[in-house]
């Protein structure tokens, strides 16, 4: 028609090269390791940013892929902590039992609810999931004598990983933990949004009432997505508790469900890589500013907010990618 | 050529019965029953306002009817939701674009192709690895004409482009039945006849319903014609019978001669 193309496209190569790692992914990775040699003082905080990273990572396969608004996504983040904490109050404090438990249990809540959630968009999403959230806040706060209540848990015990590294008072096995296990659900979500899954759930954040219409149930892709991306949720909420041995209503906190939207939107929603670039930014800067003045470090995130969205619409990932001349070539 | 004498008439490949819906005291669909032949080509035409398109969202599930029922051949699928009906034959296009526009016109022939073969849901394998499905989709946009351009993102596609994705869309669901909500709306008339040439080479196995304003091409296309008016079925027949019926000359084709 009105456009003359002198090579028809070759559909293979073009699917290909859409999922194909990036040089630069390999880059970022590699520089995910710095904070080792560099900056051994910021271990700690290089690891809560992983756990903040995983925790928004969960969020961007929701809300970037599939176009679902959450603003209760911390009571999945929650239920996974507690799961974690509570089981090591037990005795079971092996890492990778309680992140698997943390996993399980906040996916069958993601599982439960993905059924209100399947058939709600937009405001009413957001209301539904701001409810849920405060929904399970009060009842970890009124169930103290399982959760204690404002106290937070008591005795949480955190064995040595893998049975033979203890979590360290620098934050060594704590950030390679959280790394580790930040990379290989990364790895995971990857593969899952370049398959005809992900294609679906593009599907549905791009036009839902085209989707019934080529046949696709829309509603079981949703319920199939939450719950993946509910347990991935309740990972990070584990691996807080397991880096940090507490488990406090914080975790739950309506705060946190807004933190993790607003990395996801300040780094670029339905990237993979916006979640993660936007922990750094956000917990760097609530590190730096909170030195200056804790009372007032949110006016500078919340401006920062502000100018994201009205100048960079696809977030700090979607300004880099327009510049990138690395990515043109497989468009 | 003969037929087995005592074969049982086969049924039409749609029908509805006593089909009504309103909203509050306006109603939009009045007991309409209809039905369009195996392998036919049959134009729905009628006013604007006559509920052409109310009637195709009620028979693809898109509206629930407050009476009547909708048969697929002898199936009755009033009963199932709209993506059920996809998966029972039942096809459609919009008379508004409804595509997704960041998607490139592979990736959503693609995404089609894999929600028919059932693989949708398959979040393992990198859809690259999925050649059968990806090939099909290349040769359905082929088939229309899309091929060159489909690793263009949807909203970059010239308007036409996106009428022949619709129906693309639509094929990719390999219907039995193909219904057409005004294919080549707000496409202009040198290039209507190509999205039109290209239903006309579709398989006689796909039967077609279809919505279209243009009498030329409605006469020139349609092997039935269904005439609708406010909300209820006027006349339905060949083009001839529906060229000479006084009262469709009267309401709809204000006296002109056809056919």
């Amino acid at each position: 028609m009105a456009f003359t193309r002198t090579a028809a496209a070759d559909p293979h190569r073009h699917l290909h090269a859409q999922a194909q790692w990036q040089p630069i992914e390999l880059v970022f990775w590699a520089a995910t390791l710095i904070p080792f040699f560099l900056f051994p003082k910021y271990l700690a905080l290089a690891s809560q940013i992983a756990i903040a990273a995983l925790f928004a990572l969960s969020l961007d396969l929701i809300l970037g892929y599939a176009g679902i608004v959450s603003l209760g996504h911390a009571a999945l983040f929650g239920v996974g902590a507690y799961t974690a904490g509570l089981l090591s109050t037990l005795g079971w404090g092996d890492p990778l039992l309680g992140l698997a438990a943390g996993a399980v249990a906040a996916g069958l809540l993601g599982y439960v609810t993905s059924f209100i959630i399947a058939r709600f968009r937009h405001l009413a999403l957001i209301m539904i999931t701001l409810g849920l959230g405060q929904l399970i806040h009060e009842v970890a706060n009124k169930a103290s004598w399982l959760t204690g209540g404002s106290d937070g848990l008591q005795g949480v015990r955190i064995g040595p990983l893998l049975g033979r590294f203890p979590f360290d008072l620098y934050g060594y096995t704590a950030y390679a933990y959280s790394l580790v296990v930040l990379f290989v659900v990364f790895v995971f979500a990857r593969r899952l949004v370049n398959s005809p899954f992900g294609l679906a759930l593009r599907g549905i954040r791009e036009n839902p009432v085209r989707m019934p219409a080529i046949g696709a149930p829309s509603p079981a892709h949703v319920r199939k997505i939450y719950t993946i991306a509910a347990a991935i949720a309740g990972m990070a909420g584990a691996l807080l508790a397991q880096t940090t041995s507490t488990v406090s209503l914080g975790v739950l906190d309506f705060q946190r469900s807004a933190d993790v939207l607003v990395m996801l939107i300040l780094g670029g929603a339905g990237w993979l890589y916006g979640g993660i670039v936007g922990a750094i930014i956000f917990m760097v800067a609530r590190d730096q500013f909170s030195g200056i003045n804790p009372q007032l470090w949110y006016f500078w995130i919340g401006l920062l907010l502000v100018c994201v969205v009205m100048f960079l619409p696809n977030g700090v990932l979607g300004c880099l990618q327009l510049a990138a001349p690395w990515r043109s070539k497989a468009s | 050529m003969s037929a087995p004498a005592a074969a049982p008439a086969q049924p039409p490949a749609l029908s509805t019965r006593g089909l009504s819906k309103s909203f509050g005291s306006l109603v939009v669909a009045n007991n309409i029953s209809m039905h369009v032949p195996q392998g036919a080509r049959d134009a729905l035409i009628g006013p604007n306002g006559a509920g052409k398109t109310t009637l195709i969202n009620l028979i693809t599930g898109m509206l629930r009817p407050d009476a009547g029922h909708i048969l697929l051949g002898n199936d009755d699928i009033t009963a199932l939701k709209p993506h059920q009906r996809v998966k029972r034959g039942l096809a459609r296009t919009f008379q508004i674009n409804t595509l997704f526009p960041h998607l490139n016109a592979l990736e959503a022939v693609t995404l089609a192709v894999c929600e028919e073969r059932g693989i949708a849901g398959n979040f393992w394998n990198s859809l690259s690895a999925c050649t059968a499905a990806v090939d099909e989709a290349y040769a359905v946009l082929g088939s229309l004409g899309l091929a060159a351009d489909c690793t263009r993102p949807t909203r970059e596609l010239a308007y036409g482009q996106q009428r022949l994705l619709e129906i693309a869309l639509a094929l990719a669901t390999k219907p039995a039945i193909l219904l057409l909500d005004e294919p080549a709306a707000g496409v202009p008339r040198e290039e209507s006849a190509a999205v039109f040439a290209a239903l006309a080479g579709l398989s006689r196995n796909i039967t077609v319903l279809f919505i279209e304003h243009d009498m030329n091409l409605v006469f020139r296309f349609a092997s039935r014609i269904i005439v609708m008016v406010a909300g209820t079925i006027l006349a339905e027949g060949t083009p001839q019978e529906i060229g000479a019926d006084a009262r469709v000359r009267e309401v709809y084709l204000g006296g002109a001669r056809h056919g």
